[in-house]
């Protein structure tokens, strides 16, 4: 899996107040020959009828994935670059524990296929240095593929996290969302 | 041409919209395409770089090009599906022609052409040249637009061409050549960056042009305030610093008070106004009683926020403004445009770096379109057709005598109302919807069964083609070469992709057989799309929209070029006005003086609420393209009615419900959507659709007195509950336009 165009430097960030729900990330992700004309990310109205806020929902790539661990057939594998894999086609047995386990609601069981699917970060992509396909074409950039130099001098007024905590329970992701700046972790739950 | 010739659900079962989708595993080639072709979006104005992959000469998807210093890959949902046209089951491959009973039937190109040939001068011959019409659009590249313009005048001989740029950025226009003497934005996006306020005003920026999105966070990021104008909570509005949410029609209003605010505590930039300006007096003479009570019932807006927004614009050192459709689409455009060119004049903040001012620009070749020559009053090079000088110059470069040139004809929507009067008889369309987007369309449906000879040139079966008596399969985007103007005047390069499949033709190909049939051939002896272009540089030498410098190679060089670029060693012109010296007869720009005025149609006592309409993002204008592609339909698959949770209680709707919306013109029923992001006073309902579920059934056709836009952006309607829930079958089928 060694790959010399793979910069371990860049980092995934997703900045809520930046996205206009404009759902061209899911399309552009389907396109990726794996997922068959589905996408990995999934843009939602948090409350249409009071705001136009939309949020988004994608694979965080954890540390230490929990889907990882819990799957009974060592289907789903993070890689050196700390990319948590897509299910193993040929191990996958459709048993759902992933989709139950994974605190950000991530992976979905295709029904039809009794297989996992989720993001592998645009590993294609990546590996070949390329950005993610999300992006690469999100328009306001909500999505952002660089450095964590790159993004701090970038935007000042915000500051990227990767550390979550689900009451006692801390989960640190490879994906990283932008916070008012100095903050330095996200608590889903008290 | 009389009503349909057979049952729209018939029609609709052949030609469509179908939704198109994607296969599964791409489609074939897609993982080894023959060639990535760099080309542009054919959407909005941005006119985002993107590379075609292509495979048995179609095109089978897309590759983000990274390197188009614009969008640098990024795209919008409209952008990511452009593709799934050119493999579209709905393209149309072989001429057809109206069978009264049946539908439509196949046709050879010989009698496709004789036939409209024989109509043309059968028509011209009985009732005069001006009798036969032409109604163009700006989704067409500079050498097809040059073109219709030489061809209409030429070939046709008719005075009436126009184009559905008059449904778009013909206020911004008019209101440009008035103020600056020239028609397009100051400077490029890049001077956003760094603009210390923002106004943006009338333009739902993220849905309506989502690349542009960035340049306006990346200008916050570096400390930029943000205030948007608008009826509704837009995504661009939701974050905003300021946001105003101005009651439809009250745009003049706001910005008249402004000035007066900006006056009033001497917030002005002296040395610009004494020496580069003309009319300041009168301008604010006019808003002298225009204090914050008045501004706050006019308008809507909190008086504080008015208070602020003019504080802010008024102490800031660098500024943008930009507006669109949301104020240009009023009976006042040119007024509502005039207003805001006032404040960026007061404070003297343009021809600077990170001071600009401009509209953004439509349609894909809303900018290029405007400029050459087939709007009504216009010639090449934005001239003026009844200038003898500007006719003169043209009919020299055309190789044709002056005296035998057209005159002004109508406009867009009088053209419509000359063919429902039954002056006009006869109409050739290229690119142009109006049955879906011109107002009041039941009016425009009268008019077209009124038509003794319609043709229409597409690539897909549209709404008004419907009532064709014969259709000519042109081309897509990809299929021939030209040049755009973008938004920020950045002339780009469209590259062909693939040829025109099975039988279908390139526009310009039509264009040239029917001169040469009308027995102008001489005239369009062109054999590339190069050749088109290099006529039109010599046309438009010496205009205001100089593009005489601007070579192909050039533009493929630098990735663009600005215009003006007056000679091929001048770089080009990205930032306007540098120099002070602007393009009115006395080389200054000027103050224009605004009165308000109320819209056309106010509310009362029998159409109590008011309405508005606009865009969502995964729709574009009349919806011929994107109601075709599956996932952009089904993203939005159905005009909603956004309503406030206040107004609809008072009515006693619930979210889901059916309303039908009345106005003194038509009325049409759609499911309500409760929301909290829209003014109490307003409801909005998107345009994109036709048939029973078009906005454009209640919209007003009052037209601005100086630009020809109609009112789009305002009228009175009733709102009547219908008791029962949406429906999932008018869901699921809006798209067809039945």
């Amino acid at each position: 899996m060694q790959n010399p165009q793979y910069n371990q430097q860049m980092e995934f960030f997703i900045d809520m107040q930046r996205c206009i729900g404009c759902h061209a990330c899911e399309m552009a992700c389907a396109e990726c020959e794996t997922n068959g004309q589905e996408s990995m990310i999934h843009i939602h109205y948090v409350e249409r009828a009071v705001s136009v806020q939309t949020t988004v929902q994608v694979c965080m790539h954890c540390e230490d994935p929990v889907c990882a661990n819990v799957c009974p057939a060592d289907a789903i594998t993070k890689d050196d670059f700390g990319v948590v894999h897509t299910a193993n086609t040929s191990r996958c047995i459709g048993c759902s524990n992933c989709v139950l386990a994974c605190p950000f609601g991530v992976p979905k069981k295709e029904e039809k296929a009794e297989l996992m699917m989720k993001c592998n970060m645009c590993y294609d992509r990546t590996s070949a240095g390329k950005k993610p396909m999300c992006a690469t074409v999100c328009p306001s950039q909500a999505l952002f593929y660089g450095t964590r130099e790159e993004i701090e001098k970038l935007r000042p007024n915000s500051t990227p996290v990767n550390k979550f905590l689900f009451g006692q329970e801390q989960v640190n992701t490879k994906v990283n969302i932008m916070m008012p700046k100095g903050s330095t972790e996200l608590r889903i739950h008290e | 041409m009389a009503k349909l010739p057979t049952s729209v659900d018939s029609i609709i079962e052949q030609y469509g919209p179908h939704k198109g989708y994607t296969p599964k595993e791409g489609f074939h080639g897609v993982h080894d395409p023959d060639k990535l072709v760099k080309t542009h979006c054919c959407f909005c104005g941005m006119q985002c770089g993107i590379q075609l992959k292509v495979k048995d000469n179609k095109v089978v998807g897309f590759e983000p090009w990274m390197e188009f210093p614009f969008n640098e890959g990024r795209l919008c949902p409209k952008g990511v599906q452009r593709y799934l046209q050119n493999n579209h089951p709905d393209r149309l491959l072989h001429p057809i022609r109206r069978v009264e009973g049946k539908g439509f039937e196949q046709t050879s190109w010989e009698e496709a052409m004789s036939k409209t040939v024989s109509e043309i001068q059968r028509i011209q011959n009985i009732h005069g040249r001006d009798a036969f019409a032409m109604l163009s659009g700006v989704s067409l590249t500079n050498e097809k637009s040059y073109m219709v313009g030489k061809f209409a005048r030429v070939a046709l001989k008719t005075a009436n061409l126009d184009y559905n740029g008059r449904l778009c950025m013909v206020s911004a226009g008019a209101g440009n050549k008035k103020a600056f003497g020239l028609d397009r934005i100051s400077n490029t996006w890049e001077d956003l960056k760094h603009a210390e306020v923002i106004i943006i005003a009338g333009t739902n920026i993220s849905e309506t042009f989502p690349t542009l999105t960035h340049y306006i966070w990346q200008a916050r990021d570096n400390g930029a305030k943000l205030i948007v104008v608008d009826p509704r909570v837009t995504p661009i509005a939701r974050t905003a610093d300021l946001h105003l949410p101005v009651r439809p029609g009250g745009d003049s209003a706001l910005f008249g008070a402004m000035l007066k605010i900006l006056v009033d505590n001497d917030w002005l930039d002296h040395d610009f106004i004494d020496n580069y300006t003309s009319g300041f007096q009168e301008s604010i003479d006019a808003v002298k009683d225009y204090d914050l009570a008045w501004a706050e019932e006019k308008t809507g807006i909190p008086a504080a926020k008015i208070q602020q927004a003019a504080e802010w614009w008024g102490k800031a050192k660098t500024s943008f403004l930009l507006h669109a459709r949301g104020i240009e689409h009023h009976s006042k455009g040119v007024d509502n445009v005039l207003s805001c060119i006032n404040l960026v004049l007061a404070t003297g903040r343009i021809g600077r770096p990170y001071c600009g001012y401009g509209t953004i620009t439509g349609q894909g070749n809303g900018q290029g379109g405007r400029e050459h020559g087939h709007k009504c009053d216009q010639l090449p090079g934005n001239r003026d057709i009844t200038n003898p000088e500007h006719r003169k110059y043209i009919a020299d470069v055309w190789g044709i005598d002056e005296k035998d040139m057209p005159g002004k004809g109508l406009s867009a929507y009088e053209i419509i109302e000359a063919i429902h009067r039954g002056e006009i008889k006869g109409l050739i369309t290229i690119c142009f919807n109006p049955l879906v987007s011109l107002p009041n369309n039941n009016f425009v449906r009268e008019a077209l069964e009124k038509l003794e000879y319609y043709v229409a040139i597409d690539f897909f079966l549209n709404e008004t083609a419907r009532h064709a008596d014969l259709i000519l399969p042109g081309s897509l985007h990809e299929e021939e070469e030209g040049t755009v103007t973008t938004a920020e005047g950045r002339v780009v390069k469209i590259n062909q992709a693939v040829t025109p499949p099975s039988e279908a033709r390139k526009d310009s190909d039509i264009l040239i057989e029917l001169a040469q049939r009308l027995g102008a051939g001489d005239k369009f002896a062109y054999f590339k799309a190069e050749d088109v272009f290099n006529e039109l540089r010599v046309a438009s030498k010496g205009g205001t929209a100089d593009y005489f410098g601007i070579t192909y190679e050039k533009i493929e060089k630098n990735m663009g070029i600005f215009w003006p670029c007056p000679s091929e060693d001048h770089p080009g012109t990205p930032r306007l006005w540098e120099d002070k010296k602007f393009r009115t007869p006395d080389g200054k720009a000027h103050f224009n003086p605004v009165p308000y005025r109320e819209p056309s149609e106010v509310v009362d006592k029998e159409y109590p609420v008011v309405m508005t309409t606009g865009r969502v993002v995964s729709q574009y204008l009349s919806g011929s393209q994107t109601r075709r592609i599956g996932k952009l339909v089904d993203q939005y698959p159905e005009p909603l009615l956004e309503i406030h949770p206040k107004l609809a209680y008072q009515y006693g709707i619930k979210d889901g419900d059916q309303v039908t919306v009345k106005t003194r013109r038509g009325e049409a029923i759609f499911p309500a959507q409760i929301v909290e992001t829209i003014r109490e006073d307003t409801v909005f309902i998107p345009y994109h659709w036709g048939g029973k579920q078009s906005a454009n059934q209640l919209t007003i056709g009052t037209l601005d007195p100086v630009s020809k836009i109609p009112e789009f952006k305002v009228c009175a309607c009733q709102l009547i509950p219908t008791g029962k829930m949406a429906s999932v079958k008018i869901k699921e089928t809006a798209y067809q336009s039945f």
